[in-house]
């Protein structure tokens, strides 16, 4: 499987990042190199083997942890927005998304 | 132990490695953030609890922490222009594990951009050279914790580990370094990059420098869902491990063709001095290991693709200046934040996750997954540890592989497979190459074998001096 450019530029959209003109090929390009690299995982022979989503999956059973269903953060919006680009009135600002 | 003798004071020690710090860094670049005033206020409080009895074993020692664990207060980039300006609003577990143990935090240290990377050139704040000769790479990504204890300039540092982002480094650089079992040591405020394979761990000169520094580290948070609710272990319980009768496996696919000769050549030497103390090797078979590269480089830039997700612009770190919607914001924010090799890995999580490819490409790695875990579960069934080579090479030069990724890539086969299966690894120094590189030997064991692990590596040194040869370059 190999990319072409335009198919770079459709995952690139889908991944919210800019790639310019210049840099198309030489991106293209490396990524082939990478996709090459995987590609040799179509040739395994998986049937009737389980997915393995978690690392320890395959020798423990890890139970989902729950907790009690208690306040545990205090509000401290102020100082986590401390460190935002855009701030105002306690709400973080981004360019107007409806008309 | 010459705090606990009052021979010198937790200040004097500190200022001791900020000087080291000071001198070496210009040449080295291991550290991204020094806080000195931070560091000699904490070695301040550290004295006042040796001096009312109150110390453990960890008071008053500075610890140098990779640039991935959040502090409070103290910036943390992750080596990325998306967060050169980032201060976090609260500590890593990490973090707060090493505090309360009354250790000081004498700065962040410099690593691959978001640990990817095998050789530190991926970091926005440029690469970290290796101690033993700058024009080499010390390895990655937590490049410059391993430099940073190589050349003295920390005597003990924390890094994590993915593919072999403890390991590797460790072995290019001539320390020792853990990967433990995942789940042992919290995720919370470690800045996620594959969430199912990330694992913190500690690098230092010794394997008993470790077992204390993993006895400080390691312990359940439930704010990681996937920290493990286990009894406290002491690791440095087997230090004084019974090498009589003990099985190493062998594993012929990593003393294979493409290893250099110089590395085998230590390796085997390391594995005789084991056979030598009664230690008995068997070969073992992981008939997968050629996969795992493969497996890999769909596994993480998948779950990176998704974590990164979160670097949007809006709540913190870079936002572009210029964009006229959101959209273009979140574009622009992105290509300019995140370098090449940063992208490259998203675009390529993104396609493997995308409509249309999940299965052929992300599931069936998950499934090639399972059974590079179930080579390893045979393979402990005929031996307690495995031992091999840490990395096929030692130390190359800046520039060598950055250019294509693949080659970067391979460099990390006998590392990648034990995070795939959850496993510890450990890498400690085994000698040098014909051009006085050091060469790692890695030593694997089944889930929770960290003790076991540490105490064979550490029967081992107390027999060599690998670990405790100190580069050229940066002399005492």
């Amino acid at each position: 499987m190999s990319l072409t450019p335009d198919q770079l530029q459709r995952i690139a959209t889908l991944a919210r990042i800019d790639v310019s003109a210049e840099e198309l090929s030489g991106v293209t390009d490396r990524l082939n190199r990478v996709l090459g690299l995987i590609d040799q995982l179509q040739a395994i022979d998986t049937q009737g083997i389980e997915p393995m989503a978690h690392a320890l999956d395959a020798r423990l059973s890890v139970r989902q942890p729950l907790r009690a269903d208690a306040v545990t953060e205090t509000d401290q919006r102020e100082y986590y927005q401390r460190g935002a680009p855009a701030v105002e009135n306690g709400l973080y600002l981004v360019p107007k998304v409806i008309e | 132990m010459a705090l606990a003798a009052k021979q010198v004071s937790a200040v004097e020690l500190t200022r001791l490695y900020l000087d080291r710090i000071r001198g070496l860094n210009g040449k080295l670049n291991a550290f991204i953030t020094v806080d000195e005033d931070h560091s000699l206020a904490q070695a301040r409080v550290a004295d006042e609890r040796r001096s009312r009895g109150e110390a453990g074993p960890l008071t008053g020692i500075p610890v140098a922490h990779k640039d991935i664990f959040c502090t409070r207060g103290l910036r943390t980039t992750c080596g990325s222009r998306m967060l050169a300006g980032y201060t976090s609003p609260y500590d890593a577990h990490v973090i707060e594990r090493f505090d309360a143990a009354g250790a000081i935090q004498l700065g962040k240290t410099n690593m691959d951009e978001f640990a990817m990377g095998s050789s530190n050139e991926t970091s926005h704040f440029g690469p970290v050279r290796n101690p033993w000769d700058v024009a080499r790479v010390p390895g990655g990504s937590s490049g410059g914790s391993a430099a940073a204890v190589a050349a003295r300039m920390a005597p003990a540092a924390t890094g994590t580990d993915t593919g072999g982002s403890i390991r590797q480094p460790a072995a290019l650089t001539g320390v020792s370094g853990l990967k433990p079992t995942y789940g042992v040591v919290s995720r919370y405020g470690m800045i996620a990059f594959a969430s199912s394979l990330d694992q913190g761990g500690p690098l230092a000169k010794s394997a008993a420098d470790l077992a204390l520094l993993m006895n400080a580290m390691a312990g359940y948070d439930a704010r990681d869902s996937t920290s493990l609710e286990r009894p406290a272990e002491d690791y440095g319980r087997d230090l004084d491990l019974e090498l009589s009768g003990l099985r190493i496996g062998l594993p012929k696919e990593y003393f294979a063709e493409g290893v250099d000769p110089d590395v085998l050549a230590r390796v085997r030497e390391a594995v005789r001095w084991f056979e030598e103390r009664g230690a008995k090797t068997v070969e073992i078979t992981l008939p997968n290991t050629g996969l795992a590269v493969a497996v890999y480089y769909v596994i993480a830039p998948a779950e990176a693709s998704s974590n990164l997700s979160r670097f949007d612009g809006v709540r913190y770190g870079h936002r572009a200046s210029e964009y006229a919607d959101l959209n273009e914001m979140y574009r622009r924010t992105r290509a300019e934040g995140f370098g090449a090799e940063v992208k490259r890995r998203i675009l390529i999580g993104t396609y493997v996750l995308s409509h249309g490819y999940y299965d052929a490409y992300y599931l069936q790695a998950q499934k090639v997954r399972r059974l590079i875990a179930r080579d390893f579960s045979d393979a402990f069934a005929h031996c307690d540890l495995i031992m091999g080579p840490t990395s096929p090479s030692t130390a190359f030069p800046l520039g060598a592989k950055s250019d294509d990724p693949v080659q970067m890539y391979l460099n990390d086969i006998f590392t990648i497979p034990a995070p795939l299966a959850g496993l510890p690894g450990l890498s400690i120094p085994c000698g040098f190459d014909g051009k006085g590189l050091p060469v790692g030997l890695q030593i694997m064991g089944n889930y929770f074998a960290e003790a076991k692990m540490l105490g064979a590596a550490h029967c081992y040194q107390q027999a060599t001096d690998w670990h405790l040869r100190a580069p050229k370059e940066t002399p005492l």
